[in-house]
């Protein structure tokens, strides 16, 4: 009897991307399950983010297969922009549409791309600035806004798709140390609430809190796919465990 | 010098259906030129080249010789190959299209202002190319480019004087006309100088308005505060409390 009960709802197979001349990502092959979280880590330009842009196409990769729920999105890049709509980003800068309030921000994509009204729209966007615990914000501007404000907001946005996987860029990356907290615990909740997610992050804390499954990338390539268990438990590669060292100081 | 002649000449139909010509031709030239303005810029935004270099080929020409010289070449070279425009049509597309080259610019410099962040976010939303630009890059950019544009507009219709050249019976060309045949250019003068003045302040003052109501925050701020009165009743209130 196979043991695994269901596909995964990504898998990643042989990914290759370069710009130019340069191989950002070999090979790279990851599955993620529904309902799971999954940390990668790296050092800098090992091509966590690029991974993580090809999963929703906005980087298409130049060989290899994804698969989201069941269907190859690799085969037919005219079907990106329908694709993205199931798959949540958060990027590091927040990108909030800075003409629109914080609630319009929300708004925007179930209005424009799903055809919901204006109404409804605004319904799901007060529940889900409840959900990220800033209702009270919801007429200001991103100018207006802290960065942890500004990044809450935008996990917000994402959701208001009601996305099957959701994609954090270095979510806590641009923010001030005070600040970090207030987003990793909306991720966090959402994550025990089994939102599936992949998150690129040097939060070790929140990895330890959330993760189910830990990724190290090096020079492109996967180097470790762990357990979250294994991987705190001492059972990991030396590269990772040296990358640990140099940023838990 | 009589004043009177000046408030006569102002009042005069003359004058008045003159001044209108002026601004109908401003208007309609500057409504053109940033509808061409604004599909020269998307063009050139597009991964075509051919449509590219066609752009690059007619912002060279347009704002390469003068709008005086594309007055007078649409209006009278046009003809020889058997298109035959009256005056004012021909006035009208000359200046769109000298327009429309410098709005190109402007609105591209707005679209080049949004930070690429902006799109990306809106395509991960599962928005189209489109539709990122429709309600993300333009709604951000209009705000950026309304200041240059607010000059075009201005100088539009101090350009609109260089149409009388074909004989359109603009405010400049009625006023010369009176003025040649009295000699009486001080009160001529006078009359179509206020008339542009006032058409100008009507554009700045346009502005003004447009400015306001492209400013997102405005209907916020405008829904909370509290009438002057209602704030006087407050601190009256308060002071009597004490």
């Amino acid at each position: 009897m196979p043991t695994s009960v269901q596909p995964p709802l990504l898998e990643l197979m042989g990914v290759h991307k370069s710009f130019g001349h340069y191989e950002v990502l070999k090979a790279c092959s990851l599955g993620v399950k529904s309902r799971e979280t999954v940390v990668i880590i790296g050092p800098s330009g090992s091509g966590k983010s690029t991974l993580l842009r090809c999963v929703n196409l906005l980087e298409p990769p130049d060989s290899g297969n994804i698969f989201f729920d069941g269907a190859d999105i690799t085969s037919d890049l005219r079907n990106a922009t329908e694709i993205r709509r199931h798959i949540g980003m958060v990027f590091q800068n927040f990108e909030l549409f800075q003409h629109l309030s914080a609630v319009e921000n929300i708004m925007l994509a179930p209005m424009k791309v799903s055809g919901i009204s204006r109404s409804d729209a605004h319904d799901i966007a007060t529940d889900l600035l409840r959900k990220v615990h800033i209702p009270e914000k919801a007429d200001f501007f991103p100018d207006e806004l802290s960065g942890g404000q500004q990044q809450r907001i935008a996990i917000a946005r994402a959701l208001a798709m009601k996305p099957k996987l959701m994609l954090y860029d270095e979510p806590t990356s641009a923010l001030d140390p005070e600040m970090i907290r207030e987003v990793l615990d909306v991720m966090a909740e959402l994550s025990s609430e089994g939102m599936t997610s992949i998150v690129v992050t040097h939060e070790m804390g929140f990895a330890k809190r959330a993760a189910d499954q830990i990724v190290f990338m090096e020079n492109g390539e996967v180097i470790e796919n762990a357990s979250s268990e294994e991987f705190f438990g001492g059972t990991v590669n030396e590269r990772a465990r040296r990358f640990l060292d140099q940023i838990l100081h | 010098m009589s004043l009177e002649l000046v408030f006569d000449y102002l009042v005069s139909p003359a004058f008045f259906h003159g001044a209108m010509l002026t601004l109908l031709i401003t208007a309609t030239s500057l409504l053109f030129g940033i509808i061409v303005g604004l599909v020269v810029a998307l063009l050139q935004e597009s991964r075509f080249r051919f449509l590219q270099g066609s752009t690059l080929v007619y912002l060279w020409l347009f704002r390469g010789t003068p709008v005086l010289f594309q007055i007078i070449f649409i209006y009278n070279v046009l003809p020889t190959f058997g298109i035959r425009l009256s005056a004012f049509v021909s006035a009208v597309i000359a200046l769109s299209l000298n327009e429309g080259a410098y709005m190109a610019e402007i609105i591209r410099s707005g679209l080049q202002a949004v930070k690429k962040g902006q799109r990306t976010a809106g395509l991960a939303l599962g928005m189209t190319r489109a539709a990122v630009m429709r309600y993300i890059v333009i709604p951000q950019a209009a705000r950026i480019i309304l200041p240059p544009i607010g000059n075009q507009m201005i100088g539009m219709l101090k350009t609109s004087a260089l149409v009388s050249v074909v004989a359109v019976e603009e405010l400049l060309l009625v006023a010369n006309q009176t003025a040649s045949s009295n000699f009486r250019y001080f009160e001529a003068l006078t009359a179509a100088g206020i008339y542009y003045l006032a058409l100008t302040t009507l554009f700045m003052v346009f502005q003004y308005f447009l400015e306001r109501s492209l400013d997102p925050k405005r209907a916020r701020r405008s829904q909370k505060s509290v009438p002057l009165l209602d704030r006087l009743t407050l601190i009256t209130q308060q002071t009597e409390s004490r």
